[in-house]
């Protein structure tokens, strides 16, 4: 694909992960911190998010598990995740935590274990996406291109 | 960035255990040209600042202080509210209660919208309340506190002059900030930080109060005289 091709694919893809809800408008200040002297910035970032979700995500899932759920824990997580996915601008995965420390609330550990399958499933979601995106801008970069400025 | 001359460069301390959060604020403050130290914990910040313990125990230090003056120069601080061990709210107090470091301005981050959480922070003297993610045009807002820190160092001994220097861009603001709504319940992003100002405002009258009298301020002129 040629690069004025890759660039308006790029474009098209960011909007498409703004316009659906997957990114907000932290994503793009997470962008506009990226410059020359940090170029690798957001990628660096959103790794770190990785990391930290799939952590938070698999003590959840442990912590939920138990005959006595320690629900002051689980809401420990839940406020981490909403933490970081809120940082990064990964705003599907941050509106899920709202309910998620309601049910927690509530003790209620059937309500809790539902809010984990959804949270799971958009942390997925939204990390295809991003990777899908990052690869995107790859392709740009090795086709001699720049990555287009989205505003 | 490196159009800034060095002796103007402001040196944060961030303070946040989150480490995506202080990559985050690093960036945010180096990109506005500021000099940048993380810290992951209050207690590890308090060592940075070589802070001891028993400081506020002592109202009239000695000229020079041998154990507890500013070993680095900070211009600001900047803490997470929601850490495991000393909260943002502990390291606040320390540094409020510190003779040698009250004059450092402390601003307090937090991804909850939780009122009363706020008045307690600017009520012990925080300059500012940042709802999480903090933006851009968050930190940008920073700089007038920052710079009084070094006005302080420059205007030393004409004190009036300094007081005056900070208190009049606060008589101008005043007036509109008191039009501003009262808070309902579900407060938004822009409402917080109205109330921050107002509140703000009150606390850091004080401040520059507290910091006129001789023997608060010492530590910092001890510190400076052997640059």
């Amino acid at each position: 694909m040629e690069v004025g091709q890759l660039q308006r694919s790029f474009i098209e893809y960011m909007s498409s992960l703004f316009n659906e809800g997957f990114l907000d408008a932290q994503f793009s200040q997470l962008q506009q911190l990226q410059d020359e002297s940090n170029p690798d910035f957001v990628v660096e970032v959103v790794s770190l998010f990785f990391e930290d979700s799939e952590r938070l995500l698999n003590d959840l899932t442990m912590a939920l598990d138990q005959p006595n759920v320690d629900f002051k824990q689980v809401d420990a997580h839940v406020h981490q995740l909403k933490g970081s996915s809120s940082s990064v601008g990964a705003q599907r995965v941050k509106n899920c935590c709202v309910p998620f420390r309601s049910v927690c609330e509530e003790k209620n550990t059937e309500a809790c274990l539902r809010c984990l399958q959804q949270i799971k499933q958009e942390y997925l979601l939204v990390k295809n996406k991003l990777q899908t995106l990052f690869e995107l801008e790859q392709q740009i970069v090795a086709a001699g291109g720049a990555i287009p400025m989205m505003q | 960035m490196g159009m800034v001359a060095a002796e103007q460069q402001f040196h944060v301390l961030a303070v946040d255990d989150s480490l995506i959060d202080r990559k985050l604020i690093e960036r945010l403050f180096r990109t506005s040209a500021c000099q940048v130290t993380t810290v992951d914990s209050g207690s590890k910040a308090l060592e940075f600042l070589g802070f001891q313990e028993n400081d506020h125990n002592h109202p009239n230090p000695p000229c020079v202080s041998p154990h507890n003056h500013q070993e680095v120069e900070i211009n600001l601080i900047i803490t997470d509210y929601c850490m495991p061990g000393m909260t943002g709210y502990d390291l606040l107090k320390k540094i409020k209660e510190s003779s040698s470091f009250r004059n450092i301005p402390v601003v307090i981050m937090s991804s909850e919208n939780v009122p009363s959480r706020i008045n307690r922070c600017l009520e012990e003297g925080a300059e500012e309340f940042f709802l999480k993610p903090v933006r851009l045009s968050d930190v940008n807002k920073l700089k007038p506190h920052m710079m009084k820190t070094k006005c302080k160092s420059f205007h030393e001994p004409e004190k009036i002059v300094t007081k005056e220097n900070q208190e009049s861009p606060e008589i101008e603001k005043v007036p509109s900030e008191q039009s501003q709504p009262q808070p309902k319940t579900e407060l938004d992003t822009e409402q917080i930080q109205q109330i921050q100002q107002s509140q703000g405002n009150n606390n850091k009258r004080k401040s520059i109060e507290e910091g006129l009298s001789p023997e608060r301020t010492r530590p910092r002129y001890s510190s400076l005289t052997t640059v």
